[in-house]
């Protein structure tokens, strides 16, 4: 049997290389990402982001990224975007999908294709103030993958796995984080 | 005082040292046991009651000592284990000074210097044996748990009567963890179990204790320098093992039958509230597959080994029950009145003055040889091998630094 050269278009060595890296230099593995957001109109908002922070030192992106966001026409807005809620979910379902990419290059598994299916529930008697017990956020998040692989049930469930314990975003979704706000 | 000269000081009179000083003894090499408190000290002074060992009796030998009695698939509890220990150590007629103190350890010119409050010894060698279990270790928000709440360790904890009425948090998913929330809740108290990654092990696989197919595999005697990643292997949770009569598989499923809570890693506290991680399905998921991977190698093993018939058929345990919404908060003060923080172990090495610690305060070593001539460490998860904090793990290891320390003796010995 001749072996197959598994491509998920991921670096993996380069990541590997540069775990290797940062063990050794705790400093320059400390990151802060970044966001800008500019009120449009209404509930219309347009958020950039380019640079960031990272290996010691300031970095951008290759180009300015822009998300509009707004709310759609049941909330009687415009909907010039997504609503933040969603944002989130392709926060999430993005850095899950990365996740499994990078796995499955590391254990050699080909992916033929990934899609990731999500849906955050949440009752609104929250945000609109009817019901305090009501918390504002998602009461759940379900997220669904359907693979496509050259791997069995068990090591695509382990891919799967395995990507969300090394997710940033499941992490933030899980987990509390203090946000602290200030003004002018 | 003048200080004492003596080739090799081993610190730490538990099985390791012990292991160590039959090497030592059958190379004729001089050397002292130094011991704080008695033989086995830490088993008589830091164990809860009910702790048995998580390996068979059959499992349990040191260097020429093993298992005699009649259960060779019983468990020990904790005085049989002291017995044992203790027994070692008079056979080997091991060179002890027991109730010494190491109070310091620093380098001189040719070896070391090792301060006790019992007058200091000069070495050139060191052994390091004093336990990979010395100090609990809890995450520091359990400083901002309010003081209603009582809290525990698994040094502190003795059985369940110390406990108040009213729920009681388990923190940790580990052997100990699972142990205490059993016992616990059949104190009758509401036990509420917060689960991070974990190991899970059933008792007896096809009809054999698992600690059978690790041995018999090869799987426990891996070498460090095998594995992908030391570190992770190193830092992994005591599998969920449970040494009892019957031979119970003590998991999640089981802690679910009896009313345990299974929620999600404790991940800060705010007020009066324990905020708990939203990955319990995750952690469960990837235990199982872990779990189906290993049994999977053991099925593999058996067939190349020609023991597949022997057995019973292959099985797989079922998953992980998780609770379609676990909970997010706990109440302190209200839900929970005791947490037990069964979150592990660090070695306490603030004796030593030595510079062989890296950044984050992790004793460099190459399985088992310091950087720094003549020092070893020995008993730590993973040593050398797999099975190196196991009981029966010492042998191969003290066998393998006690050649590398019988070497660099020759070797500094030619050259003064």
């Amino acid at each position: 049997m001749t072996a197959v050269q598994v491509n998920n278009g991921v670096n993996v060595q380069a990541l590997l290389d540069a775990r290797e890296a940062l063990t050794n230099a705790p400093e320059a593995a400390q990151f802060k990402w970044r966001a800008e957001c500019k009120w449009v109109n209404g509930t219309h908002s347009s958020s950039t982001v380019e640079g960031f922070f990272g290996l010691g030192d300031e970095q951008r992106h290759r180009t300015t990224f822009k998300f509009d966001a707004d709310h759609p026409e049941v909330f009687a807005s415009e909907d010039n975007g997504a609503t933040p809620v969603e944002l989130v979910l392709v926060g999430l379902a993005s850095c899950l999908t990365a996740g499994v990419a990078a796995v499955a290059q590391n254990r050699e598994i080909q992916l033929k294709s990934v899609t990731a299916t999500l849906e955050g529930g949440m009752d609104i008697a929250g945000i609109l103030g009817i019901d305090s017990d009501v918390r504002n956020g998602f009461d759940g998040i379900n997220v669904h993958f359907n693979i496509d692989a050259d791997a069995s049930q068990e090591d695509i469930e382990a891919l799967v796995a395995q990507s969300q314990k090394r997710s940033a975003v499941f992490d933030i979704v899980t987990n509390p984080t203090n946000v602290t706000v200030e003004v002018n | 005082m003048t200080d004492r000269r003596i080739d090799t000081v081993v610190v730490g009179a538990g099985h390791s040292g012990l292991a160590m000083s039959h090497t030592l003894a059958a190379r004729g090499i001089d050397h002292v046991i130094l011991e704080r408190g008695e033989v086995a000290h830490s088993w008589r002074t830091e164990r809860w009651d009910s702790l048995t060992l998580l390996t068979p009796n059959w499992q349990s030998r040191l260097p020429g000592h093993a298992y005699d009695g009649d259960d060779p698939d019983g468990f020990m509890a904790v005085p049989e284990v002291i017995d044992f220990i203790t027994g070692y150590a008079g056979t080997i007629s091991a060179p002890l000074e027991t109730a010494t103190t190491v109070t310091a350890v620093s380098p001189t010119g040719d070896g070391y210097r090792v301060k006790t409050d019992q007058g200091a010894w000069k070495c050139r060698a060191l052994v390091l044996a004093s336990g990979a279990c010395n100090r609990p270790s809890v995450p520091a928000f359990s400083r901002a748990v309010p003081a209603s709440v009582d809290q525990f360790t698994p040094m502190s904890y003795r059985n369940p009567d110390q406990l108040a009425p009213g729920g009681v948090l388990v923190v940790g998913a580990s052997a100990t963890g699972l142990q205490l929330a059993y016992e616990i809740q059949r104190s009758g108290r509401q036990v509420t179990l917060a689960v991070g990654e974990h190991v899970r092990m059933p008792r007896l696989y096809r009809g054999r204790d698992i600690q059978w197919w690790m041995d018999a595999s090869g799987l426990l005697d891996e070498r460090y320098d095998e594995v992908d990643d030391i570190v992770r292997a190193r830092n992994l949770p005591s599998p969920q093992l449970v040494g009892t009569p019957t031979r119970i598989t003590l998991d999640l499923n089981a802690l679910t039958d009896i009313g345990v809570r299974l929620v999600g890693r404790i991940a800060g506290v705010n007020g009066d509230r324990a905020q708990l991680s939203g990955s319990l399905r995750n952690v469960c998921n990837l235990a199982d597959l872990k779990l189906g991977r290993l049994l999977d190698t053991f099925d593999e093993w058996a067939v190349d080994n020609g023991i597949d018939a022997e057995v019973d058929p292959p099985e797989r345990p079922a998953r992980t029950r998780v609770e379609d919404s676990p909970p997010l908060a706990l109440g302190l003060g209200s839900e929970i009145c005791s947490i037990v923080w069964a979150t592990g172990y660090r070695p306490d090495f603030s004796w030593l003055d030595l510079p062989v610690m890296d950044p984050r305060g992790r004793f460099r070593h190459d399985g088992g040889v310091a950087d720094l001539p003549g020092v070893y460490l020995l008993g730590m998860p993973f040593l050398r091998r797999r099975k190196s904090s196991f009981i029966h793990g010492a042998e191969d290891d003290a066998r393998d630094l006690g050649a590398h320390l019988a070497g660099y003796l020759d070797a500094t010995a030619r050259v003064a």
